[in-house]
């Protein structure tokens, strides 16, 4: 298991926006994150990248580094968790002032220091991974959505994470980019990668999670195979939920 | 000081009892030299010590620790709600009675240092704020820490947005350098004051002083659009 969630809670100020949340994330498997807006998942995905600090909870990794968010935790800690998973923005956030294979290449040189030479060789793999070794020299805005995002997904795989993180990578494409992203993705589980993807595709959770957690008001309502959860959900909140986005 | 003047009066003597054209060409050298002695100089090294001042008070505002964001605002306010040539007089002839002498031209870089400085701190802390929030986030997210994401993110493209305001700045600091005359400095200005004064020749002196200032400026500007092109590049048409 590589990361294992207990009693996870975040408040902003008087809002609980995730309430008790207990899960395993296992090595190589794709966790899926569903639910209406406002249920708490993006918080939740924010939080395994510590772009919020849990207000209370222990996530305890495979190599024996655990934090208890009980604690004030010290910033070095904070930066050992953030390191350990790369994230996927629903926005992209590219660097805009960087072309496309500087923002692969900035995290690996800036911050992990490995050699120019090897980090730019990776780099030229990884856009050619996801279509665009001829885009490389490109700047964001010369771009399309579907393209930035997968310079994105470059971006996160060049610092080599433990986790991936997808925070609803597909939501601002148009309809015909969003296959192409996805596809990215379904050959990164393939591959054997640890993701963590909240996501409204529906058949795309189908074919690729081992795992579907179902989310609603700050709780997992309902977690488990994709058979399981989307197909046969045993809770209400999740059949009325699929059915609203299978049925709009 | 006293080798100065000396060496003042050697090159304004020479303009005395000219008029007219040969008064130009003969008070031409003598203020061109001010501002390449002083006024450009007084300039360049104002600003840049303003920038730094201006990009840690910037910073300090923007920090979440109250410790940090009082003095720079009190800073800001203070050099804001006074006169320049207050502060000025303040460090130049304030100084020496709590037993701090400077000379004319480092009392001058304190006072516009520290007067860009604040005025520059709240242009840099808008352009810091107009970054979007997902910018600090996606430099976060490649493992950076607040500094790295800073520098390498956030500053690059608060830049390009401060670079018009900035340039504002700048060029009011070129004019703004002509009060250095009030303290001594030999600058252009102070230039023109002595040439016109031996020669009462006033409208031509002071009108030439403008358009010095104004070329001065003007090829600021230049470099000012330079600049802009270059920062360019990544925004989209």
């Amino acid at each position: 298991m590589l990361l294992s969630i207990k009693r996870l809670a975040k408040s902003f100020d008087d809002l609980e926006v995730l309430k008790d949340i207990n899960m395993d994330i296992e090595k190589g498997t794709v966790v899926t994150i569903m639910g209406p807006s406002g249920s708490g998942k993006t918080t939740l995905l924010r939080c395994l990248n510590a772009l919020e600090e849990p207000t209370n909870g222990v996530f305890s990794f495979d190599d024996g580094f655990t934090l208890d968010f009980q604690h004030k935790i010290n910033k070095n800690d904070l930066l050992t968790l953030r390191r350990k998973s790369g994230m996927v923005f629903q926005s992209y956030n590219l660097f805009p002032h960087k072309t496309a294979i500087e923002n692969v290449t900035e995290g690996p040189i800036i911050v992990q220091r490995r050699s120019k030479e090897e980090v730019y060789e990776q780099a030229n793999n990884l856009l050619k991974k996801v279509g665009l070794e001829d885009k490389k020299d490109l700047y964001p805005h010369q771009l399309s959505g579907g393209q930035q995002q997968r310079v994105g997904i470059a971006r996160a795989l060049a610092i080599e994470p433990d986790l991936l993180l997808f925070d609803e990578p597909t939501s601002a494409l148009d309809p015909e980019l969003v296959g192409d992203v996805l596809s990215v993705i379904k050959d990164l589980a393939n591959e054997g990668w640890t993701i963590v993807i909240v996501t409204h595709e529906v058949q795309f959770a189908q074919q690729v999670s081992d795992q579907v957690i179902f989310m609603d008001g700050g709780y997992i309502v309902e977690q488990g195979p994709p058979e399981k959860v989307l197909q046969n959900p045993s809770e209400n909140r999740t059949q009325q939920f699929l059915q609203r986005i299978l049925n709009p | 000081m006293v080798k100065m003047s000396l060496q003042n009066n050697v090159l304004l003597t020479v303009a005395e009892g000219a008029t007219g054209w040969e008064l130009i060409e003969k008070s031409f050298w003598p203020m061109v030299e001010g501002a390449i002695k002083f006024t450009i100089p007084l300039t360049l090294i104002s600003f840049t010590l303003g920038l730094i001042i201006a990009l840690i008070t910037a910073v300090m505002r923007l920090s979440n620790s109250k410790i940090l964001r009082a003095p720079a605002i009190i800073y800001v306010s203070a050099i804001r709600g006074t006169p320049l040539l207050v502060q000025l007089f303040i460090v130049f002839y304030g100084m020496p009675s709590i037993g701090l002498t400077i000379d004319p031209f480092p009392s001058a870089v304190i006072a516009f240092s520290l007067n860009v400085g604040a005025y520059a701190s709240e242009i840099i802390r808008a352009s810091i704020s107009s970054i979007p929030k997902g910018q600090w986030e996606a430099g976060y997210s490649v493992g950076m820490t607040y500094r790295t994401t800073l520098r390498r993110i956030i500053l690059p493209q608060a830049s390009r947005v401060s670079i018009p305001p900035l340039s504002n700045s700048f060029i009011s600091l070129v004019k703004d350098t002509s009060l250095a005359s009030l303290i001594l400095v030999a600058e252009l200005f102070r230039r023109a004051q002595e040439i016109a004064a031996r020669t009462y020749e006033f409208m031509i002196i002071y009108v030439e002083a403008a358009v010095l200032y104004w070329v001065v400026c003007f090829l600021l500007s230049i470099g000012q659009e330079a600049l802009e092109r270059r920062l360019d590049r990544y925004i989209a048409k």
